[in-house]
């Protein structure tokens, strides 16, 4: 499918918890739910694949009468609520505006009604003679989306995550510079938990740049910042959380020190491993692990595309290095993935220590096919299957990544393409 | 034309100091490049201005970078002075000037949330707003840094630096800029070199081919420019001592 649209650009991802779903948000404001084919027992050899289950508008663009300013209608994040009755809910949001949708299906419908005529008039109570009980007939499967609910005004900046409380009670939202607390069942209000705005914007020189709940602790929530550090908070402690319980720093190294060290260090995405123990950063260059228990430094660093770390000033020019990538753990913690460019991703064994960079481009990949691993040759001689870093695009960057909860599928966004990989079946 | 009697100028005055030939092409180019990434820093934060919907993250980043700068220009003594009569003043004038360019990046967006909003937040409207961006909201956000009424002394200063920031920011014919740096050893690409502080003993390694990094998106790299009056000024002060 060949498509310039500016507003096809893909930018959110998320298997919901049983990975029977998978939802992605545009540009454009839209959200396409993707749902995994049932097994069937005839082909035992076609796995499950995915196909479109629903598509819907969520966000519009808007104008801010007050400021004379657009807000996008750009889908930033996409997070699932547990799956409690048959109807699927997600939290969807754009830059201000935070919606809950139901998302639920309909494949049967009442008929028989004698109340109306068929244009659907009431008829006159007085030609009623008998009371017919309408019965439910199959009809073609309808999926449909409902705003259940719309959480506005509550951001001054831009919103850049949303997190599902495990108690499935409540959700924060992570602006620019502020943590609020919702309850599902209420719009009008929400708490400040994180404000981290000073009196005097003149000293602002850092801001929050993801922020998310544990995965079982629901009073305890993690946010990363611009520069490179991050805070757990007990909500437990006071009601405004501005003094952490934790502070996750490394460091810095002073043989790298640079007029970019500030910006590599800015954290785009911060996640907790499902078992709760772990936190995983991701800044310009690394992907780093860090251990609840121990403040002081990362366990574990990956290098992402440390062949980038002599063109800073370049990708500074361009705005590059402002890019904000993902990332993710697989289901059992072993795996983390995260995107470069040239439509690159990565994986990192953290047991075995090895890593994988593959492509996810229609070029290189049919159906079915095998991903062959990619290399990106840094000086010297070219091997033949390398690419040099000089002849990268820029322009291809991979910053949404999905893993299923349970199985080795990953959903790679590239640009305005979804690749949904799988393990290959033997 | 401008660089190459600029450097003869330089030989010159040089021809019985051993050795600083080299450590002045090296210093001045670390100079001239830091130069030229605090310009493209400035007219990253202009265009921020102009943007719909300032980044939020991406100014403060940039801001910092540019502080970060003045900064080690200030240790360094090559902060130039605003005028003559503020000759006497500490540079920390040139570093509220760009605060002031910073500011109004943010200070857009941090207008009042909207009323009623019951966020646990008790802020009066008007202490959101800083003195310098006006109680009415800006009608169009990027003229509004320019002609705000802010009160006398901070348009003084503000108007003044806003001349030194255009100066840097005079647009300079492009091969004019590869004059410049033609005769500086390490090619402009290799800002990073120097700027991450890892100075090539010898010669600085070739450009490794950015030209098709940069070719791939137009845009404010075209208007990175170097202030030719500064660097004269630097040059002078090195050559003297």
């Amino acid at each position: 499918m060949q498509n310039s649209n500016n507003t096809d650009i893909i930018s959110t991802v998320e298997f919901n918890h049983t990975g029977e779903l998978l939802a992605t948000g545009d540009k454009g404001g839209r959200v396409v739910i993707f749902q995994r084919e049932q097994e069937s027992k005839n082909q035992v050899h076609r796995r499950g694949e995915y196909n479109v289950y629903s598509t819907f508008q969520s966000h519009e663009p808007e104008f801010d009468y007050l400021k004379s300013l657009e807000i996008e209608e750009k889908i930033n994040k996409i997070r699932w609520l547990p799956q409690q009755n048959a109807a699927y809910f997600l939290l969807s949001t754009n830059d201000k505006t935070v919606k809950l949708w139901k998302v639920s299906e309909r494949d049967k419908r009442p008929e028989g009604y004698n109340l109306k005529d068929e244009e659907g008039r009431l008829r006159d109570p007085a030609t009623i003679t008998t009371l017919r009980v309408p019965v439910l007939r199959p009809m073609d499967l309808m999926v449909e989306a409902t705003p259940r609910r719309v959480f506005a005004n509550a951001h001054t900046y831009h919103i850049n995550s949303i997190s599902v409380n495990s108690d499935y009670e409540t959700y924060m939202s992570a602006d620019d510079l502020r943590i609020n607390l919702w309850n599902f069942e209420i719009t009008n209000q929400s708490f400040n938990i994180v404000d981290i705005k000073p009196a005097n914007m003149e000293e602002l020189t850092e801001v929050i740049t993801a922020a998310e709940f544990h995965p079982h602790h629901c009073n305890t929530f993690v946010y990363s910042s611009s520069k490179g550090t991050i805070r757990l908070c007990d909500m437990r402690a006071s009601a405004l959380c501005d003094r952490h319980t934790k502070f996750f720093e490394e460091p810095e190294d002073p043989s790298n020190r640079s007029f970019f060290s500030e910006i590599i260090s800015s954290i785009s995405d911060v996640k907790f491993s499902h078992s709760g123990r772990y936190i995983m950063t991701r800044d310009y260059l690394t992907v780093k692990v860090w251990d609840l228990n121990m403040e002081n430094r990362p366990i574990e660093t990956y290098q992402v595309h440390d062949y980038l770390r002599s063109k800073l000033c370049s990708l500074y020019e361009n705005d590059c290095i402002f890019d904000k990538f993902e990332c993710v753990w697989n289901g059992s913690d072993s795996v983390i993935m995260t995107g470069s460019y040239n439509n690159f991703f990565r994986m990192f064994d953290r047991n075995t220590k090895r890593d994988v960079t593959l492509e996810a481009s229609r070029e290189n990949s049919k159906p079915r096919a095998i991903l062959k691993p990619r290399k990106v040759c840094v000086g010297g001689k070219r091997r033949k299957d390398e690419i040099s870093v000089d002849s990268l695009d820029f322009s291809k960057k991979i910053l949404h990544t999905a893993w299923h909860p349970s199985e080795n599928i990953i959903a790679v966004a590239a640009t305005n393409n979804l690749y949904i990989f799988q393990d290959k079946v033997n | 034309m401008f660089a190459r009697g600029l450097k003869r100028k330089c030989v010159g005055h040089e021809e019985d100091v051993e050795g600083a030939l080299a450590g002045l092409k090296t210093v001045s180019s670390y100079s001239l490049q830091r130069q030229s990434l605090l310009d493209m820093s400035l007219v990253k934060l202009q265009l921020c201005h102009m943007l719909v919907e300032p980044n939020l993250c991406r100014s403060v980043l940039i801001a910092n970078t540019v502080r970060q700068i003045q900064e080690e220009m200030t240790q360094d003594g090559t902060w130039r002075a605003v005028a003559p009569q503020a000759a006497g003043r500490a540079p920390l004038d040139r570093l509220v000037s760009t605060e002031i360019l910073c500011r109004a990046a943010w200070e857009q967006e941090g207008a009042h949330p909207a009323p009623g909003l019951g966020n646990g937040h008790t802020q009066g409207p008007v202490s959101d707003l800083c003195p310098v961006t006006s109680a009415q909201a800006p009608r169009h956000p990027q003229s509004s840094v320019w002609e705000m009424d802010g009160p006398r002394e901070n348009r003084g200063s503000f108007h003044k630096s806003l001349d030194q920031i255009f100066e840097t920011l005079e647009t300079k014919n492009p091969s004019c800029m590869e004059e410049l740096f033609s005769d500086v050893d390490s090619p402009y690409y290799d800002l990073d070199t120097v700027l991450t502080g890892m100075m090539a003993a010898a010669r600085p390694g070739p450009c490794e081919g950015l030209a098709g990094l940069a070719a791939a998106t137009p845009g404010p790299s075209s208007s990175c420019k170097s202030d030719l009056g500064e660097l004269d000024h630097v040059v002078e002060i090195l050559v003297e001592t």
